[in-house]
């Protein structure tokens, strides 16, 4: 058995996949998190429950509708996309002109009631959604074994985020979306629709993290907590990478993934932490974050 | 937060003795003393302690501008630093009580000298993601009994001579620390701390301008706040014998948030307030699932939307301007 560090190579790759697949979770989630802070200036609390909510939809679509995995990957964000566009059309516009601070006790409120609800009807042991046939089993690559569900995980989130980035630096949506973070009056007064193009940002961003909930749903199960343990960790890293690029989210989502999965290896017990740990060390060495401008 | 107003202040600016701090703090406490001989006191002790604790997070949201996400670090992790005390190291109450609290305020140092580092919204999430980290510290570190938590925590006699054996004895020990935790949590508001805090809250650059180590105050309030918390916490453990992971999980920090906004930032009472309702409302609910989860999410909204400045907050300036026509009239 080939070793490397004293550590098997198969289990070590094993941790380092996990780690990429949890990385690609993380650079979803908090490439919504920086799109809907570029243009609300709020960080969504609620985006973890919108994560758990778009693995619901999916399981629901399935067990009530008989809606398989493929149509569910884009029912499910579209759905939670425009429930997203109605929380903020209805409730976050009302306070868009108050302290930041509100948007995030708003949403941290919404995060309580959707989790509340799923839990009250659901419970906390959780559903389990089947891998779809097509992605049963898995390659052999020799000197580890690689699950065909967990490799078009990685692939389907690493083409997302490459789309997400395209859309906002290389289209002119998108170079109208980063002038409207720039100055939004200004934009406005070239007779663009600002809170228009605010409340589809805002239905992007949670439609982003509903497609990290659909693709989680067959990795873990179906669970009304999935959304608030893993919104923490974003957060961690939201504050590493900086909010301001959508490539520093990208980029420090993956890293710590695998940052989290070496752990694993080295020293299992750290691994719950060892985001946090990083995140201090990033403050004590460069509070403005990795990719952040200073203040 | 901007618009969070100071009800306290202009009371007693505008005299009478209806704004009277003293004669309120009087009738208060009375009612307090009174008060277990007719409901059960358990649940006022309980009631005091989430109080405490949320006039604690207040002092830094309310009166310096910074909202924590992370308060359940302090509030917890001093309730096991007090349940080992007392079980293991089998110290007398008060001592228990008092490394609970240094705890608290150490770690509130550490967490406090990070997250002042950046503002606003990037605050709380630091604040959040390390009190996290102490949350799993407390899972899987040797002393807190990781999902079991310390249970049976003995009520060891304060001073080594004063017995605490019943509901009732550590209720008035609850009271004599929620009364001490206040009186701190006035003082330091209506002092030149408090001023300055203040000041830096409406506009941190022009303190900075006018001489101020605006981070060296933001950290003293912020390890004011955790140490205050922390004596919460050490409280709860006197009442209820025990210290679990629910004191150290980030919806404890949501709890005390709701609290805090509920009852109304930057008032001395809002937070005494809020506490009451939201702990009754948990114990009402408490036998419906997740009920009460759905209630606290649905009135945070509702807060936010309705009612920014919370109860105290809202009701306070109405009363006045109330009293203030009725005295014209004469």
């Amino acid at each position: 058995m080939m070793d490397l560090l004293g550590i098997p190579v198969p289990v070590l790759m094993g941790q380092l996949l996990i780690g990429l697949i949890n990385g690609a979770f993380y650079a979803v989630l908090s490439l919504g998190l920086a799109l809907i802070f570029g243009l609300l200036n709020i960080v969504n609390f609620a985006h973890g429950a919108l994560y758990m909510v778009g693995a619901f939809v999916a399981f629901l679509l399935l067990d009530i509708l008989g809606i398989g995995y493929w149509p569910a990957l884009v029912l499910s964000p579209i759905i939670v996309g425009i429930f997203g566009m109605l929380i903020e059309r209805f409730m976050l516009r009302r306070i868009a002109d108050l302290d930041h601070l509100y948007g995030l006790l708003l949403t941290f409120g919404l995060a309580l009631l959707l989790e509340g609800l799923f839990r009250q009807v659901y419970g906390v042991a959780g559903e389990t959604y089947a891998i779809p046939e097509s992605l049963q089993g898995g390659y052999n690559l020799g000197f580890m074994f690689l699950p065909a569900y967990r490799a078009w995980v990685l692939a389907a989130s690493i083409v997302v985020c490459a789309a997400t980035w395209y859309l906002i630096e290389m289209t002119r949506l998108g170079a109208t979306m980063r002038a409207a973070v720039e100055n939004a009056d200004l934009v406005r007064a070239f007779g663009v629709n600002v809170p228009l193009l605010v409340t589809l940002t805002y239905g992007l961003g949670v439609g982003l993290a509903a497609f990290a909930g659909v693709l989680a749903a067959p990795i873990y199960s179906v669970n009304p907590l999935m959304g608030s343990n893993i919104i923490i960790v974003v957060f961690a890293i939201v504050v590493i990478g900086g909010l301001g690029s959508i490539k520093g989210a990208i980029i420090s989502g993956f890293l710590l993934g695998l940052c989290e999965g070496l752990t694993r290896v080295f020293y299992a017990e750290a691994s719950n932490i060892i985001i946090f740990v990083v995140m201090a060390i990033v403050l004590i060495v460069r509070p403005a974050g990795l990719f952040g401008k200073a203040a | 937060m901007s618009d969070s107003t100071n009800t306290t202040e202009s009371a007693r600016s505008s005299g009478g003795w209806l704004s009277d701090v003293r004669l309120w703090a009087a009738i208060g406490l009375v009612a307090l003393l009174i008060l277990p001989h007719f409901l059960y006191p358990v649940m006022i002790a309980k009631i005091l302690c989430f109080a405490l604790f949320a006039a604690a997070f207040n002092l830094l949201l309310g009166f310096a501008g910074l909202l924590s996400f992370g308060h359940a670090a302090f509030f917890g992790f001093s309730a096991y630093v007090t349940g080992y005390a007392l079980q293991t190291l089998r110290l007398s109450a008060e001592l228990g009580i008092l490394a609970g609290v240094a705890v608290a305020a150490l770690l509130g140092l550490v967490i406090g000298l990070l997250a002042i580092r950046r503002q606003g919204i990037y605050f709380a999430m630091i604040t959040l993601a390390l009190s996290q980290m102490v949350y799993f510290v407390a899972l899987q570190a040797p002393f807190t009994g990781g999902e079991d938590g310390l249970q049976g925590v003995p009520r060891r006699p304060l001073f080594g001579i004063i017995d605490l054996s019943t509901n009732m004895d550590v209720y008035y020990l609850v009271l004599a620390i929620f009364c001490i935790g206040i009186f701190i949590i006035y003082r330091a508001v209506h002092s030149p701390f408090g001023k300055v805090l203040k000041s830096i809250r409406e506009n941190e650059d022009r303190a900075i301008s006018l001489g101020y180590d605006a981070d060296r105050y933001k950290l003293l309030a912020f390890v004011l706040s955790a140490a205050l918390s922390g004596l919460a916490g050490s409280a709860k453990v006197m009442v209820f014998q025990l210290a679990s992971l629910t004191d150290v999980q980030w919806q404890m920090s949501g709890e005390v948030v709701l609290m805090a906004v509920l009852g109304g930032i930057g008032t001395m009472l809002g937070p005494i307030l809020g506490a009451t309702i939201i702990v009754s409302l948990q114990n009402e609910l408490a036998q419906v699932g997740s009920l009460s989860t759905i209630v606290q999410g649905a009135v945070f909204v509702i807060c936010v939307l309705l009612f920014r400045r919370g109860i105290v907050g809202e009701i306070g300036p109405r009363l006045r301007r109330w009293r203030d026509g009725g005295e014209k009239d004469k």
